[in-house]
């Protein structure tokens, strides 16, 4: 699944290997984060923030990365994910589940709504018109004060335990529960993620970001896969979401502001946005710098912006996209 | 009533100036060079702050022509350094990039000025309302409109009858080939850069007069900014004209009957115009898509 969607053309039983290696190692390091990540100082609330912040990414790189269209307004989706489930944990029913379904939904029909208007537009312009777009659920939610919570933020809600029927898991109190819930829901959407793209629909969002017009002419209906792909980037971006409004109990408008989506896209980049797990890592590496920079100056929005500037003149490639060149050579 | 809506037509005609040099100088910098540029609402303030460091020395009058300039030497700078290096990269790291100059910027105001807004002071004579009936416009906001419409002709002026400009249009259309004739297509780049900073530097000084200053002045103005371009359609300075004037009216309209409104009615016109078309009022066929 990671080979294949990485474009990398090693092949045979080495490529095989490495890849499981690979897979084995991520995931150890996920699973086992409640137990070394206080050695180091973190904590599992920030580990929650890496898993929300790198699905969110990883989401947003099936366009970017995997389609070749940039979108600089996914915040809008992430937000309405984190809202769509803080509504409903606050006024429709206590269940964590359907908060995420709800959110998710919200996210991605938005994002399938939008994307009808800004499928046909390329490059630059496809960016602007997402932003555009994407500042439309920020300025809903920071002007309609009664439902949302306006600029103060959605609060007056919590995620609820997880009834099984034969069991219930207490993922409200217990954060390292609400940790591995995290990773389950992550793990499920990622491996979705691999599978769409190791389909043969994902190997055509490929040929449509290595030639667009050859892709054409093979007749594939563009502006129809762009589409496709725009709204299931907007989907898992706003179970991203939903995720994120659980992790805080809390869902402020500054999740849907288009900084953010700068965020989403410097993760998607600093950590390699032709790699699968790429934006998992740059979301690692952002998620705690920002949390050691913001607690040590006030000015950390200098240091943030002061990252973007060196990653897109020194490291324009990811730190993925520097391994996998280096083992090339 | 009529007094209510002329107040909210001028107020309308006067963000709509706002607006129009914001979108005139990114769609410049969008046209030639391929970049969203995030930083614009930044370089804006930036034009806004010189003018409130210089005033004490040079006078209002002073820091309007001069602030304009330095913002433009900044704004060159800072293309020469950084900006450069990008154009023929994947349009990604452009934009990242002028997002990250923007927090630079935006972060470095705060610093140096303070997160609290500053009045800069204009002479006493613009203060004055007209007369008494139509208090709620003072000279400056004639001013305002003014110095936008001269502004906005010189641009055109400019871009019509000088060789550089013509040169820049050109560009707009295929740079390539202007390359391929032999015209210095870096400078051309830098040129087209700080003139779009000059505007933003302008609309700084002039929209610091009106509402004051603070670091995140510009923020406001860089949404409706890109909504005006793709409005008029990108590609088309006269477009990106329209379109700013056409929302900054249609929202002060909408003030009078829905006042929260204002803002939504934005969007509704662009979702509206991309329905009916798509290229934008004034757009080239094939320039969005």
């Amino acid at each position: 699944m990671n080979s294949a969607t990485t474009g990398t053309l090693a092949s045979g039983r080495r490529s095989f290997d490495s890849r499981w290696t690979k897979l084995l190692i991520i995931w150890a390091v996920l699973l086992l984060a409640p137990l070394w990540l206080p050695l180091l100082g973190g904590y599992t609330a920030l580990a929650g923030r890496v898993l929300v912040l790198g699905l969110a990414a990883m989401s947003f790189n099936l366009l970017l990365g995997f389609t070749g269209v940039m979108s600089f307004g996914h915040a809008a989706y992430f937000g309405l994910g984190a809202y769509g489930a803080g509504l409903t944990l606050k006024f429709l029913a206590a269940s964590t589940p359907l908060a995420l379904l709800m959110g998710t939904l919200l996210g991605g029909v938005a994002g399938a709504i939008v994307g009808l208007f800004i499928a046909r537009r390329r490059g630059v312009y496809f960016a602007m018109a997402t932003v555009a777009f994407g500042q439309i659920g920020f300025y809903i939610a920071y002007t309609w004060n009664d439902f949302t919570g306006g600029y103060d933020g959605l609060r007056g809600f919590s995620r609820e335990p997880l009834h099984l029927g034969f069991t219930t898991i207490d993922i409200a109190n217990n954060g390292t529960l609400f940790y591995y819930f995290l990773l389950f829901v992550f793990g499920l959407a990622v491996a979705a993620q691999g599978l769409m793209l190791a389909s043969p629909f994902g190997r055509t969002l490929l040929a449509i970001r290595e030639n667009e017009r050859r892709a054409r002419f093979l007749g594939i209906p563009i502006e129809r896969h762009i589409w496709l792909s725009f709204t299931i980037s907007c989907f898992f971006t706003g179970l991203a979401g939903s995720l994120y409004a659980l992790l805080n109990n809390f869902a402020d408008p500054m999740a849907m502001h288009y900084s953010l989506s700068g965020e989403i896209v410097i993760m998607a980049v600093m950590g390699g946005m032709r790699a699968f797990w790429g934006p998992l890592v740059g979301a690692a590496v952002f998620v705690v710098l920002q949390d050691y920079i913001s607690s040590m100056t006030v000015n950390w929005m200098s240091f943030v912006g002061l990252l973007f500037v060196l990653v897109v003149l020194f490291f324009p490639r990811g730190l993925l996209g520097m391994l996998q060149r280096r083992g090339a050579e | 009533m009529l007094q209510v809506v002329l107040f909210n037509v001028t107020n309308g005609l006067i963000i709509g100036a706002f607006y129009v040099l914001m979108a005139l100088g990114l769609s410049l910098i969008l046209n030639l060079s391929n970049v969203i540029n995030f930083a614009h609402g930044n370089f804006l303030a930036l034009g806004g702050y010189t003018a409130f460091v210089l005033t004490p020395y040079i006078g209002f009058w002073g820091a309007l022509l001069v602030s304009p300039l330095i913002t433009a030497v900044l704004g060159l700078i800072i293309e020469r350094l950084m900006i450069q290096r990008v154009y023929n990269r994947d349009p990604v790291y452009s934009l990242l990039l002028t997002f990250g100059l923007a927090f630079i910027i935006q972060d470095v105001c705060r610093y140096v000025f303070g997160p609290n807004g500053l009045p800069l002071g204009v002479p006493d004579a613009m203060a004055a309302p007209l007369s008494s009936d139509l208090f709620f416009i003072t000279w400056y906001r004639i001013f305002n409109v003014a110095v936008v419409i001269i502004a906005v002709s010189g641009l055109f002026a400019f871009l019509r009858f000088t060789r550089v400009g013509v040169r820049i249009r050109a560009g707009t259309l295929d740079l390539e080939t202007v390359a391929a004739l032999g015209v210095n297509v870096r400078f051309l780049r830098s040129f087209n850069f700080g003139l779009g900073c000059l505007l933003a530097g302008l609309a700084g000084v002039l929209a610091g007069g009106q509402i004051g200053l603070n670091p995140n002045m510009g923020d406001d103005l860089l949404m409706p900014s890109f909504i005006a371009i793709i409005v008029g359609g990108v590609g088309s300075l006269t477009g990106t004209l329209i379109g700013g004037l056409l929302i900054g009216v249609a929202a002060a309209l909408t003030t009078v009957v829905w006042p929260s409104g204002s803002e939504a009615v934005i969007y509704i016109i662009m979702a509206v115009v991309l329905i009916l078309r798509p290229r934008g009022l004034m757009g080239e066929e094939g320039m969005l898509t």
